[in-house]
């Protein structure tokens, strides 16, 4: 007995040795094949992405500060009139911001009920649950644009297509966030209400929501920041708002700079102000539950 | 208990559930509130006057099918056959559909007893029934007819211009010209244009049976006549979703190459300097607050429309992100960890490598691969914006209007898209980081 481990000790830290060395070369080898294969990406695609584009990088370059600059050279010598313009643009950041509460309202109103009909345990038919999950995938997976675009054409021109096409995406981004809370709810509650003979709705709205509400409203703040930024995109596109006078106001070019000028800073407030309010108040939800 | 701390616990509990029963009736009624301000703030109630529905029919039945035009040009009398009236859908000379015939008058069977005959002298004559046989004659550029002046809803009529709608097809008749538009389901030339040797052969005998055009062979030829074809521009179109993943592709892994170093220098624990810390996460602020549209417009002055534009808006965008996660990321690394690589004697650099970095990658990677996949929808708005991938394309197609099987397509396609991205961000996660959500 002790003559074998005796001997075979000093073999067996070897082969130890020799194996792990052999998985870090291996290991090492993976990794170095990795990043050589990231690193051919990103400079064959750059270069595929200068060569198609139509001005080429390099070129363009040292003109990047060129625009700003007009725009703020422009908007520093009216400066006087800065306030009236963005006093006149009020309302169409007004229009922006309500295109994102009324679309984060309403998609996560859609989100909640497509998450609760799409999550074990919780489904109303719980045959329905892969129904439920694929709509709401593909909710998601739509660009808020694709229905933008085909909705103005019907609808014409306004904040109504961009509110559709931000509720829709959002209800369906909201669902997959929260299912993945809503799946891990203490069904005790659960079970205890609907042995009082609670309905469906009762079970969810008493024994669900109060458990998630937290993270439910922590990720519709975040997604409220996101919407704003989203619905603002959309106006360029032709929905109303914000983005809408922004292109307006660009298409102008020089002369109109400090219209674009106000714009630019109307919008970058607002993003700024919404981002510092809903994290503030995301913070707060979340360190509620952790203590 | 006594009965006086009895009394105020019961009246704490009422007061409690009062004011659950406030709150519970209050936040709908705000909820409420608020949606009937932008039910009037939005005009909502003036829409039904705004929507077209036509084009939403227009939209949906373009969308799955195809029309055939017959037009006769009253000027020369020549008779041309396209599909979707388009030059390139157009049926080589000598060959037609087979549901017109006749040489010196050509009957168009529409369908349905819905018969079209174009006769000599730019004279037309419309057979529908339940209807008098309609007999239009064009005369320069005015229109002469049998028409009574009492005329159903799917007629509309004036001597310049007279358009006739079935269920079967549509016809207009002006001066200039006339045309029959006949419907039919389906994508047509979706994989061969009419020019193609290829088009209205099977699929077993191209890839098995002789060949078509003698002078290529078959599978290369037909990939070839597909790849090319014009009417649905299959080339342009692989090349425009390319354009969009690659938009970000580069622009979320630029970002996260950037805001790793910077992250750390917004890091309490790793950058000691107070005034470089302020002022990288001000750096962060700002670029994400300026936001992917102002970026967009600000670049794409400077580097024109096309894919390195939206390439380098995602980047700037998303480094103010990343450099933000990243930076919180690297205030929550375990401090055991380092201290443990750190009693073995490592140096600074060693330190970073074997105790922060190892807890670092799972957050990185998870948050790099999320933004991929969201990053693809934002790319296709910003191509849409600045010029540039599939956003662009359907855009296009969309502000053209008449096209709405293509725009059907691009829809599908940039869906597809989307899920595949969505697909492969969730199994890289799963392969590099061993954890499946």
């Amino acid at each position: 007995m002790a003559d074998i481990s005796l001997s075979g000790a000093p073999q067996s830290v070897q082969t130890i040795q020799s194996s792990y060395m052999a998985q870090v070369q291996r290991r090492r080898l993976y990794s170095g094949l990795t990043l050589l294969i990231f690193v051919i990406l990103m400079v064959s695609g750059f270069n595929i992405a200068d060569d198609r584009n139509a001005g080429g990088f390099w070129n363009g370059l040292h003109q990047v500060g060129d625009y700003p600059a007009d725009v703020l050279s422009e908007a520093w010598e009216k400066r006087a009139d800065l306030p009236a313009l963005m006093a006149r643009y009020f309302p169409a950041l007004i229009e922006t911001v309500n295109i994102a509460a009324v679309s984060t309202l309403i998609g996560a109103i859609g989100g909640l009920f497509l998450s609760l009909l799409g999550t074990r345990g919780l489904a109303k038919w719980p045959r329905l649950i892969p129904l439920f999950r694929r709509i709401s995938d593909i909710m998601r997976a739509v660009p808020e644009i694709v229905i933008a675009l085909v909705l103005i054409f019907v609808l014409g021109g306004g904040p109504v297509p961009a509110m559709i096409a931000i509720a829709i995406h959002t209800a369906g981004a909201l669902a997959k966030m929260f299912s993945e809370v809503s799946e891990n709810t203490d069904l005790k509650a659960v079970e205890g209400l609907s042995s009082t003979g609670a309905t469906w709705l009762q079970r969810m709205l008493l024994g669900v929501l109060p458990q998630v509400a937290p993270n439910y409203v922590s990720y519709t703040l975040l997604r409220f920041e996101i919407n704003i930024r989203a619905s603002a995109i959309l106006g360029f596109v032709g929905a109303g708002g914000l983005g809408y006078e922004l292109r307006n106001a660009m298409a102008w070019g020089p002369g109109r700079f400090d219209e674009a000028a106000a714009i630019f800073i109307l919008l970058f407030g607002t993003i700024v102000f919404f981002d510092q309010v809903s994290s503030r108040y995301r913070n707060r939800l979340t360190d509620g539950q952790t203590h | 208990m006594t009965t006086i701390e009895l009394d105020t616990t019961k009246l704490r509990a009422d007061r409690l559930f009062q004011r659950k029963r406030l709150v519970g009736f209050a936040i709908p009624a705000v909820i409420l509130a608020y949606l009937t301000y932008i039910f009037f703030a939005f005009d909502l109630p003036g829409l039904a006057g705004r929507a077209n529905m036509d084009n939403a029919v227009t939209l949906v039945s373009d969308s799955w099918s195809h029309k055939v035009h017959v037009t006769r040009d009253n000027r020369s009398g020549e008779i041309s056959y396209a599909v979707e009236g388009e030059r390139k859908g157009r049926y080589p000379e000598g060959a037609r559909p087979a549901w017109v015939t006749g040489d010196e008058v050509i009957t168009i069977d529409l369908g349905g007893d819905h018969i079209v005959r174009y006769l000599p002298e730019n004279r037309t004559e419309i057979e529908i029934p339940n209807f008098p046989l309609i007999e239009v004659r064009a005369e320069g550029r005015s229109l002469v007819t049998n028409l009574p002046d009492d005329l159903p809803g799917w007629i509309s009529a004036s001597n310049r211009r007279i358009g006739i709608t079935t269920p079967e097809g549509r016809i207009t008749l002006t001066g200039a010209r006339t045309e029959v538009f006949n419907y039919f389901p389906g994508w047509e030339l979706f994989w061969f244009t009419l020019d193609s040797p290829y088009h209205g052969q099977s699929l077993s005998k191209i890839l098995f049976g002789e060949r078509v055009d003698p002078a290529r062979p078959n599978i290369s030829g037909a990939m070839s006549d597909w790849w090319n074809n014009a009417m649905w521009r299959h080339k342009d179109v692989a090349w425009a979703i390319g354009e969009t993943i690659l938009m970000a592709f580069l622009g979320t892994m630029g970002a996260a190459i950037i805001a790793l170093p910077l992250g750390f220098l917004a890091a309490k624990r790793f950058s000691p300097i107070m005034l470089l810390r302020a002022a990288t996460r001000r750096l962060f602020d700002f670029v994400r607050g300026v936001d992917a549209l102002i970026w967009t417009v600000v670049l794409a002055r400077a580097f024109g429309p096309g894919p390195l534009t939206g390439a380098l808006a995602i980047l700037i965008t998303d480094t103010g992100t990343f450099g933000k996660i990243f930076s919180e990321a690297l205030e929550n690394v375990d401090q055991k960890q380092i201290e443990g690589v750190s009693s073995t004697g490592a140096k600074p650099l060693q330190r970073y490598r074997f105790g922060v970095i190892p807890q670092l990658v799972p957050v990185l990677l998870a948050q790099i691969l999320y933004f991929l996949e969201s990053n693809t929808r934002s790319a296709t708005i910003i191509g849409a914006i600045t010029g540039g991938g599939i956003g662009l394309m359907l855009t296009q197609a969309i502000q053209t209007q008449k096209d709405w099987e293509e725009v059907a397509y691009y829809i599908v396609l940039i869906i597809a898209m989307v899920m595949f991205m969505d697909w492969l961000s969730g199994w890289l996660r799963g392969k590099l980081i061993g954890r499946k959500d």
